[in-house]
């Protein structure tokens, strides 16, 4: 499972928890979240701006 | 006094000390406009005063603005992040909401029982929507932030006015669109406040619901839910408006109606010059570049700065939009209006005026190619002909 964090904000999506209130349960693949969903938090910068973070 | 040591990784002393901290709490006069309107009728026996509301804003604020003039220090980088968790700038926001609510109950109270012709009540109800809008102006501090208190309370600042879907719209929806032709809230090159205010009002209403019905679309729900942020922020004013009506009688139903419209007419206004004419240009992929302190009008004003909490540092605020308003900065490369957003207000009013204003400095920023304006295609071509662009 990886994480992704937004450039700007620090907001940081991981696959083992999901965004369950943005409609992404717990588990689910960056893949299959949509490219121009936007940063839950600032809303500055979009899916393909965030960046893996090494575990 | 706030002085800090900062740069700790140099081992370098850093004071610096905030000299705003104190002008602050100046913001709370704003929701108590009511209550000054109240005590200033009382005293002169004057009328007028029930517009003390519009008359602060539209008149001193501007007036103090040319006397203290512009402040562009910016807290120092190091001290940032301590600046923004001094939890006593937070406090002065939160405090704007029960100063408002109890501004709205006792305008409900005087509008019902106090000896007032109706252009008294008009009056008050313009002071009242003065609140409101300035109330969508700390909710708009509020809905920024990461925390779920601030984003409730912030959802609670915007039911006086009616604009329960901004707290959606604007984060969601503006922030991702901003200085581009998808957005309803950045205003275009040769289009005038009265075109802008219903597209606006309109756009951002159908932008915030479709953003909600997309996210519980993805959780497998419709949009009729109390889930729907847009459906319950509204609901609070339905509340809001009906206990209100409960406790004091129908008769205050339009004057509410009046301060609500005029609030979030006031926030349209704010909106229009925030990013009047500029656009994000589109990259060679297709997608717009990103947003940078260019495509935002700032201002250094320092009165009206207080009064809306750094708001006029605008670009600032879209490059890094959860980052608290004491932290704001003042950016060099960014546009600057000729005066504070409580001026350029008023300008808006008069589209002559605006234009006369406002045109040349958006044809300045492009060194003149007015083709890469964010231009209303209303008017397109008649722009391009005044303003020698081609295409």
């Amino acid at each position: 499972m990886s994480r992704f964090r937004c450039e700007i904000c620090e907001y940081v999506y991981d696959e083992e928890l999901g965004a369950p209130r943005e409609g992404f349960p717990a588990g689910t693949v960056w893949a299959d979240v949509p490219d121009d969903w936007a940063c839950p938090d600032c809303g500055v910068r979009e899916k393909i701006d965030f960046e893996e973070i090494s575990a | 006094m706030t002085s800090a040591v900062g740069g700790e990784a140099e081992q370098q002393e850093v004071t610096w000390r905030d000299g705003k901290r104190y002008a602050w709490l100046l913001g709370l006069v704003i929701p108590m406009a009511p209550f000054l309107a109240w005590g200033f009728v009382s005293a002169t026996g004057l009328g007028l005063f029930w517009w003390t509301g519009p008359i602060f804003v539209f008149l001193l604020i501007p007036l103090i603005d040319v006397v203290i003039g512009t402040d562009a220090e910016n807290p120092p980088d190091d001290l940032i992040e301590w600046l923004e968790q001094d939890r006593y700038y937070r406090w002065i926001t939160y405090l704007y909401l029960p100063v408002q609510y109890v501004s709205l109950v006792v305008a409900c109270w005087l509008w019902t029982t106090h000896p007032m012709s109706v252009a008294d009540k008009i009056g008050l109800a313009i002071t009242v929507g003065i609140v409101a809008g300035f109330g969508i102006n700390t909710a708009h501090e509020l809905g920024h932030k990461k925390d779920q208190m601030e984003r409730w309370l912030s959802k609670i600042a915007l039911a006086q006015a009616a604009y329960g879907h901004f707290f959606i719209e604007h984060n969601r929806g503006h922030h991702v669109r901003v200085a581009t032709p998808e957005d309803p809230a950045s205003s275009r090159f040769g289009e005038t406040f009265w075109g802008f205010l219903p597209r606006s009002v309109a756009g951002s209403l159908k932008s915030g619901w479709s953003l909600e019905k997309t996210r519980l679309g993805r959780l497998g729900k419709g949009p009729w839910s109390l889930r729907n942020d847009v459906v319950n922020a509204w609901l609070m004013t339905v509340v809001l408006f009906a206990a209100l009506a409960v406790a004091f009688g129908p008769s205050v139903l339009p004057y509410l109606l009046i301060q609500a419209v005029f609030g979030f007419s006031l926030l349209e206004a704010v909106n229009y010059l925030e990013h009047y004419g500029l656009m994000r240009q589109k990259e060679p992929k297709g997608r717009y570049e990103r947003p940078a302190p260019r495509h935002s009008w700032n201002s250094n004003n320092v009165c009206t700065n207080v009064f809306l909490y750094h708001l006029q540092r605008h670009s600032d605020h879209h490059a890094n939009p959860t980052r608290r308003y004491q932290a704001l900065r003042h950016f060099e490369q960014a546009p600057q209006l000729p005066a504070g957003y409580a001026s350029m207000i008023v300008c808006a009013y008069f589209p002559p005026v605006w234009r006369r204003v406002m045109d040349k400095r958006v044809l300045a920023h492009y060194s003149g190619d007015v083709t890469l304006a964010n231009i209303n295609p209303r008017n397109r071509n008649r722009v391009l002909a005044r303003h020698g662009g081609t295409a």
